[in-house]
């Protein structure tokens, strides 16, 4: 037990942390994108409906919710104590600092890409998790299938210029976290090979492009075209 | 191109470790484009000790690029504006004439300022008293070839063993994290059959003295590689974690 708590009090430990609880994020991300789609289907919302409630009753999917609700928690957390431990290890800063010609601004804005990202996700939980799950203000009625229509929410959210601005505030915070993230995360963990890091590299790029863009382009849908 | 020009300096003075510190402006004319940054300030302390003022002190020993003593923080870039070079291999024709130059030391809690550009980097020694080194008996030169080293081993230990433990890395990061130069370390002996014996013991030791000096943990920015004199890549950070972990799991 001793060299376990060893390994995560030390800074790679804790660095092991973030890129496993970080991949955890973005394999969960894609399937919340695919099931999401569905919010296309031509159908006045009950394939979207259905895939809610599959969601939230299926048991192998409620498990692997909580391994996430566990991995959001925890990214937090390292985040912060990570964060607050490199601020202190420059205790007194550069008069001048010319960054921009040895990293990338969003290497550089990992904590603050986070913030943005933690308050979408909190949103999102309040404006549709929530309310699903624990009843809040919104009444929900059932559909033709007899489910609840939750399709009706997300038109209702989506049609405001709030909802739609906040949301795509989120994605573009999340698009730079991705973009950093999805490659820094293999090479924390030691994957760094001239045969596969460009390619690591390529796929992480397209995955913050098109994966947030494809979220983004749900709001913007229902905005426009409902 | 003019043969001589002039500028004005930014120089952070500090007297000691527990004084505040400010930034004094100076200025130097009639600079040879020819010269060194570090023969520059030469120049100027030559006037400024003729005034009968204390000169700016600064790190330096070989001026040739080896020794990793010179260590000043130039128009906000770890050994100025150029790519794998040293303070000392820096030279004024990089510098347009009449324009201002701003030099700060390292800033890292575990680097403390001793005296104006001076910083204290023996927390790089204590990582290496803490495992960088082979303690086995090695006895007398052995004969050529005596010990088979792959040619891509014997590279890569080569590279990582340019390192001249500047700590530019550390300086150029936003987290002052010194895992460039401790990966540099881990490396250039994990790759060869002489570090074998020792090679888990010496990446848990040299990771944990890294934590304990208060240098910061890395976010992968690559701005050290980028500023490194040396080349040192990003690879190597990578491979000292995987024997971190690897040596966490296994021994
Ligand atoms: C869907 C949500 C998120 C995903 C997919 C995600 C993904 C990632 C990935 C892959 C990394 C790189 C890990 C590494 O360098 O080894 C990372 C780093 C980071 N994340 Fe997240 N993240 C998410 C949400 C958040 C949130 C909510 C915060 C915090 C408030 C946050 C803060 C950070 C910070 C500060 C880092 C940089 C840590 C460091 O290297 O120093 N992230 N994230
Ligand atoms: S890794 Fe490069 S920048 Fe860091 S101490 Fe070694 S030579 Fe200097
Ligand atoms: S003085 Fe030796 S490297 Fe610059």
């Amino acid at each position: 037990m001793g060299w376990f708590i060893k390994i995560f009090g030390s800074s790679l430990g804790k660095k092991l942390l973030m890129s496993l609880t970080g991949l955890f994020l973005i394999s969960f991300l894609t399937v919340h994108l695919i099931g999401n789609l569905s919010v296309f289907s031509q159908d006045g919302g009950l394939a979207f409906n259905a895939y809610a409630k599959f969601m939230s009753t299926n048991p192998l999917i409620s498990t692997v919710s909580y391994l996430l609700y566990a991995s959001i928690i925890l990214h937090v957390i390292v985040a912060i104590v990570l964060t607050s431990a490199n601020k202190s290890a420059r205790p007194v800063k550069y008069k001048q600092l010319n960054a921009k010609d040895n990293s990338s601004w969003e290497s550089r804005s990992m904590a603050l890409l986070g913030i943005l990202v933690l308050a979408f996700i909190l949103l999102h939980l309040k404006d549709f998790w929530w309310q699903y799950k624990f009843g809040g203000s919104y009444q929900f009625s059932e559909d033709a299938n007899g489910n609840r229509d939750i399709y009706a929410l997300v038109i209702q959210q989506f049609s405001t210029t709030f909802g739609l601005a906040s949301y795509l505030i989120g994605l573009l915070a999340l698009f730079f976290h991705l973009k950093h993230g999805f490659q820094s995360a293999f090479q924390t963990l030691g994957i760094n090979h001239n045969k596969y890091t460009p390619a690591i590299k390529n796929i992480g790029l397209a995955y913050s492009i098109i994966v947030p863009l494809c979220f983004a382009s749900m709001p913007v849908y229902v905005y426009f075209f409902k | 191109m003019e043969k001589v020009r002039n500028y004005t300096l930014k120089i952070w003075r500090q007297p000691n470790a527990q004084s505040k510190g400010e930034f004094k402006t100076y200025e130097v004319k009639n600079i040879s484009t020819g010269s060194s940054f570090l023969e520059m300030l030469d120049i100027l302390n030559e006037e400024i000790s003729e005034a009968g003022e204390d000169p700016v002190h600064f790190d330096h020993d070989c001026r040739e690029g080896i020794c990793g003593m010179c260590s000043l923080f130039i128009n906000g870039r770890p050994h100025g504006p150029e790519e794998e070079i040293t303070v000392c291999q820096l030279h004024m024709r990089t510098f347009p004439n009449n324009t201002t130059i701003t030099i700060e030391p390292w800033r890292a809690k575990a680097f403390p300022v001793i005296k104006d550009l001076i910083v204290d980097r023996s927390a790089f020694d204590r990582i290496i008293q803490s495992g960088g080194f082979v303690s086995v008996n090695t006895g007398s030169v052995p004969d050529g070839n005596a010990i088979p080293i792959p040619k891509q081993n014997a590279d890569l230990a080569m590279d990582a063993a340019a390192c001249i433990g500047c700590g530019a890395c550390v300086a150029a990061c936003k987290n002052a994290s010194a895992m460039l130069f401790v990966s540099a370390k881990v490396s250039q002996l994990a790759l060869l059959p002489q570090g074998q014996v020792e090679r888990k013991k010496r990446a848990l030791a040299m990771v944990d003295q890294m934590d304990k000096e208060g240098f910061g943990s890395c976010t992968n920015t690559g701005a050290c590689e980028a500023e490194c004199p040396k080349g040192i890549d990003l690879s190597n950070i990578a491979r000292m974690n995987r024997e971190y972990f690897t040596a966490s799991l296994t021994s």
